[in-house]
């Protein structure tokens, strides 16, 4: 079970949070402009990194807020965790 | 090869078994394929077997970072079933079952395949429309499916608990006779073996590092660990890490790797005569041959690539077996592990062609692969070697992420994703 740095709560178990996904995959500003590939490349494509990945967590049973990290996903590592203070931070 | 009967047996046995001959060869790279397969696990294995046995293509080489049939192959719990709910998946899956059927004969090879049966529980009233709902589709498709009540579901698995106060009561269940069981590593090392016999090449410790393309843009060669290959045609067959291969390529892939665990308890006598799994509450358990209760856990919810998953994942699935079998509460596991399976969103595979010319995939089967060894293999050799899709595999493109035909058995397949 990974031990989870909670930027706002500090370190929880991974029990009281949920995992968003790949972090920073923002939404095409004018979808009815936006071609079908580009549209199932936001949708579906991931980049699945082997290394080092962005990703979004959720602290539900805690502060309830939106967090993004990047950990390492073949040791399971967290590398860094950061507070989403802007939108585009949290896109 | 020297082929398996009774009389090559007995002959081994008066001579102490000196005469026997290693399954396979251990050859060097040569410079150049025909085509090459990228992942010795079983599909790719049957690939290259289908492919050398079925349309003539012996220059070719299957290569593998680690060890043939040690990643998902070797990690699986070796459940054989076809009852899928769409009609695409039900050709798909309904293909491989029946390769799965003559096998061992096909590959002078003993699989082990176990036709005990599949029951999948119903513990509500959604679970009991839900699945009869997927007994109706199946057996319009022509698959074996069938609905028991509580009372034929003891029957069949007497170990059940149906009494009506039970945590998890049992509503019904479905089944299908078919499905059953094969011995995963025997699957792979028949593959290998009648593979090499045809000339065949499986490269083990051989790490691909980059896929070179020619002027046209077509695959031109590989580089791996033992050096440059030249290859016009490359099958991925990489499971969890096909999103790292096709990378090389310069592709992203709608795929996301997660770990799914399994583990067996110590092995005991025969207690569990068929293969058991719970969508609701998340159970999975059926008995090797060897004794051991092998059980089936859930996936991680994080993208990772370390084998290992956490130990809620399999503590929760062993508290659902707990409840429905309270005779199992004191067996002791000895082992569990996890293996990397890749997961498309919508739980259907890809097989099929990409954007590159010359380079083919079969992966996004996530945690269901196994059962599709035989099928997934059959198609795939097809599919590389004729440079298109068998109309079997047809739906299953990449494509069909950008066109929105998704075939979604997210519902259907029998594990929480």
């Amino acid at each position: 079970m990974l031990l989870i740095p909670c930027p706002h709560c500090g370190p929880r178990s991974e029990l009281e949070f949920h995992c968003g996904g790949e972090a920073h995959i923002a939404r095409p500003t004018n979808p009815a402009a936006t071609g079908d590939q580009r549209w199932a490349e936001y949708l579906f494509y991931r980049s699945n990194t082997k290394g080092v990945h962005a990703e979004r967590w959720l602290h539900v049973h805690g502060c309830g807020r939106w967090f993004n990290v990047r950990r390492d996903t073949i040791s399971d590592r967290f590398v860094t965790a950061d507070q989403i203070r802007s939108a585009e931070e949290g896109s | 090869m020297r082929h398996f009967s009774l009389m090559s047996l007995l002959s081994e046995a008066v001579n102490a078994h000196r005469g026997w001959d290693r399954q396979w060869r251990s050859p060097e790279p040569k410079p150049s394929y025909d085509a090459v397969i990228i992942g010795a696990g079983g599909h790719g294995l049957a690939t290259a077997y289908y492919m050398a046995k079925q349309h003539g293509m012996r220059n070719i080489a299957v290569l593998e970072k680690g060890w043939l049939g040690g990643g998902n192959t070797g990690r699986n719990t070796t459940i054989i079933r076809s009852n899928y709910l769409y009609d695409e998946s039900a050709a798909l899956y309904g293909h491989a079952m029946k390769l799965w059927q003559d096998l061992s004969q096909e590959l002078n090879y003993n699989v082990m395949y176990s036709r005990r049966g599949v029951l999948i529980l119903a513990h509500n009233t959604h679970d009991v429309q839900s699945a009869r709902r997927h007994v109706y589709a199946n057996r319009l498709n022509g698959i074996d499916n069938e609905w028991l009540t509580p009372e034929q579901t003891k029957a069949f698995c007497p170990p059940l608990n149906i009494s009506r106060d039970a945590r998890y009561p049992v509503l019904g269940a479905a089944l299908q006779r078919c499905g059953g069981v094969a011995r995963h590593d025997a699957v792979a090392w028949g593959y290998a073996r009648g593979a090499d016999a045809m000339g065949v090449d499986i490269i083990q410790n051989c790490e691909v590092l980059g896929i070179q393309r020619g002027p046209d843009g077509a695959v031109a060669a590989v580089d791996t660990s033992r050096g440059r290959i030249a290859t016009r045609r490359i099958g991925v067959s990489a499971a969890g890490s096909t999103s790292v291969v096709m990378a090389l390529a310069g592709l992203r892939m709608p795929l996301e790797s997660f770990p799914l665990q399994a583990l067996v308890s110590e092995p005991v006598k025969p207690v569990f005569p068929c293969v058991l799994m719970s969508n609701a509450v998340h159970a999975y358990i059926s008995q090797s041959d060897k004794g051991e209760l092998v059980i089936g856990a859930g996936t991680d919810q994080y993208v990772s690539y370390s084998q290992q998953g956490g130990l809620q994942v399999t503590a929760h699935t062993l508290d659902a077996i707990c409840e429905l079998f309270p005779q199992f509460s004191r067996m002791r596991m000895m082992r569990n592990w996890a293996g990397i399976v890749d997961v498309t969103p919508d739980r259907s595979p890809i097989i099929g062609t990409t954007p590159v010319s010359g380079l083919f995939v079969n992966c996004g089967w996530g945690t269901g692969g196994f059962k599709a060894t035989p099928g997934a293999g059959h198609l795939f050799a097809w599919t590389v070697a004729k440079g298109e899709p068998h109309p079997i595999n047809a739906p299953f493109t990449l494509d069909r992420f950008r066109t929105g035909r998704l075939i979604d058995e997210a519902a259907a397949a029998a594990v929480a994703h």
